[in-house]
């Protein structure tokens, strides 16, 4: 199909088709008569305004007429029409291929329209799956928290235990809200393009214990076990994002492992791509959402609640930012594997005892 | 003189400013308030507080250059507490003067301990021979640091990392602060100096120098040394 090209090479490709087709037909008129040529010339120009424009289909509708008319309906080489029934051909000719060449149009054109209607249809089920989302994971813990303000504003017969629940609940709640509100923040900047990386000399082995230790002052006490060389060397990296990456991987390896979750996070250094790799002990990944389990509201069946599903799709964006990669397999033993490379610049300064 | 205990809100939000109120007020602190950056000012230069919460979003004023103005004249504790999260930001209110940095949604306790250590700070101990730090002992005349007792060998430069820093206890110090402190105009962008010298004084003093007490890292910012309780 001639679809993609420009109006100006449809005109040019027709005409050549047509030039060529009229050539063998020049050959084939002693034996088969003109109005069989007609007819194969009808059917080239059905077939050409079916690839291509309005106008190119129009073109080749007035050429085969005039070729037929000038090469083939006798007197030939002038435009006079000898016979009646061949001038009512003619006309009829120039009708039928310019219908076809109107109506294939029409039909391309409504084909194009209920194109856009799908593309619309699944970008507003997206935005669906974001707006439910969203206002669950928005709403849920703004529920618990007017209900338990409410609780301790109302209830007079509250015990201080009561009271001591209600108000973690509310504390619950609100660290929930702020990590979703975090979450949407860093989503909106990766869309608008903020993400600029401000690479800086990294102690690779610290930044896992930091992370890890800020996770347990939010989340409690976790079996993250983090098994990294000593002799990793500095990395130039962008630690803050780096982070980021850590957490929402560690609270995804987390909230999905199986109770009580453990998680293995092995760090290396190889010829001067930093990967970090981190294993759970959850249901792993259906295979066939593996591909998508990056994607932006994207949610596993069966997977239990409390994520955004934009967890994920930040750590892509973020580590891709960083020019790196991010990787999800299952692991044989059951459970997931998600690997991050990133090219770093390194540095094996360690050593600078006397100064 | 400052009025001791006194504490000036300037914060645009009427829910923070009770909330903070609240909290200050029953931790023994008197509190005033300000509702934008010219009242703070005028409040801060007629009634010194001996230390001020400042907002950066401001509704009349970009908070930084109050802070600027401030600093002008104004030597007591200015803690910044503000949604904006930003590294950039936060440095840049550290080298404009602000003792410390709090993003809005913080603890209370994070609060409260920011400024006992802030107007601590005032008091000028730090020209005491030795200090003490939990199980750590910096003796500045000697030069020298005990762990529980026990002399710690250092390096030069490894002390110098020490003494800045408990002087400074519980202030955030940037990278640059330190590297300028201890290494020197010159070595403003070795950061991977800090690094190491970090783990290395990590491995003397701290018990476990993977999950350290004494010097914390503050993410692409800085150190802050702490004393256990």
């Amino acid at each position: 199909m001639l679809r993609p090209v420009s109006k100006t090479a449809q005109l040019l490709y027709s005409t050549i088709l047509i030039t060529l087709i009229s050539l063998i037909c020049w050959f084939l008129s002693p034996v088969a008569g003109y109005r069989v040529v007609a007819f194969i010339l009808l059917v080239t120009v059905s077939l050409v305004s079916l690839g291509v424009d309005i106008l190119p289909g129009l073109w080749a509708a007035f050429l085969t007429a005039l070729i037929w008319d000038f090469f083939f309906i006798p007197p030939r080489f002038t435009l006079q029409v000898g016979a009646t029934e061949d001038l009512i051909l003619l006309l009829m000719y120039f009708v039928v291929a310019t219908t076809s060449a109107i109506f294939t149009y029409r039909i391309r054109k409504m084909e194009k329209k209920s194109r856009e209607r799908q593309e619309k249809e699944h970008t507003l089920k997206l935005y669906n799956t974001l707006f439910n989302s969203l206002s669950h994971e928005l709403r849920t813990p703004i529920a618990a928290i007017i209900a338990a303000t409410d609780n301790l504003q109302q209830s007079r017969n509250l015990t201080p235990e009561n009271k001591y629940e209600l108000i973690s609940e509310i504390a619950k709640a609100s660290f929930r809200l702020n990590r979703q509100v975090d979450n949407l923040l860093s989503m909106s900047r990766l869309e608008a393009g903020f993400i600029h990386p401000a690479a800086d000399w990294c102690d690779i082995t610290e930044l896992l214990y930091h992370t890890v230790q800020q996770l347990e002052e939010l989340q409690g006490p976790q079996r993250i076990s983090i098994n990294v060389n000593p002799s990793i060397p500095l990395c130039r990296i962008d630690r803050g994002l780096l982070e980021q990456v850590l957490t929402n991987l560690l609270i995804n390896a987390i909230t999905h492992g199986h109770s009580p979750a453990s998680v293995d996070i092995t760090a290396a250094c190889h010829a001067d791509l930093l990967e970090i790799v981190i294993d759970d002990n959850g249901p792993g990944f259906d295979p066939k959402d593996i591909a998508k389990a990056f994607d932006p509201f994207f949610r596993a069946q069966h997977s239990k609640t409390g994520g955004t599903g934009l967890g994920l799709s930040i750590v892509k964006g973020f580590v891709e930012s960083m020019h790196g990669r991010v990787h999800l397999e299952n692991r044989q033993g059951g459970g997931s594997s998600f690997t991050i490379a990133i090219p770093v610049e390194t540095s094996y300064l360690k050593n600078l005892k006397n100064e | 003189m400052s009025n001791r205990n006194e504490i000036l809100i300037i914060d645009d939000e009427p829910q923070m400013r009770k909330l903070l109120e609240i909290t200050l007020s029953s931790n023994g602190y008197s509190v005033k308030q300000a509702a934008d950056a010219k009242e703070g000012l005028i409040h801060a230069a007629n009634h010194p507080p001996s230390l001020i919460l400042l907002d950066l979003g401001l509704p009349d004023e970009d908070g930084q250059s109050v802070l600027q103005k401030l600093r002008e004249w104004y030597t007591s504790p200015v803690l910044i507490v503000s949604v904006q999260n930003s590294e950039e930001s936060i440095i840049r209110a550290l080298d404009n003067g602000a003792n410390d940095y709090l993003v809005k949604p913080f603890r209370t306790g994070e609060l409260l301990a920011r400024i006992r250590s802030a107007l601590r700070d005032q008091t000028g101990f730090e020209n005491s021979p030795t200090m003490q730090f939990g199980n750590l002992q910096i003796d500045f005349s000697m030069r020298q640091l005990r762990k529980n007792g026990e002399l710690v060998k250092l390096t030069v430069t490894e002390y110098g990392l020490i003494s800045v820093f408990a002087r400074n206890e519980g202030k955030v110090l940037t990278h640059q602060y330190l590297l300028r402190e201890v290494w020197g105009p010159g070595y403003l962008n070795q950061t991977q100096y800090l690094r190491v010298y970090i783990a290395q004084l990590r491995k003397k003093i701290e018990t476990d120098p993977n999950r350290p007490v004494y010097i914390v890292t503050e993410s692409g910012i800085g150190y802050r040394f702490l004393a256990p309780e």
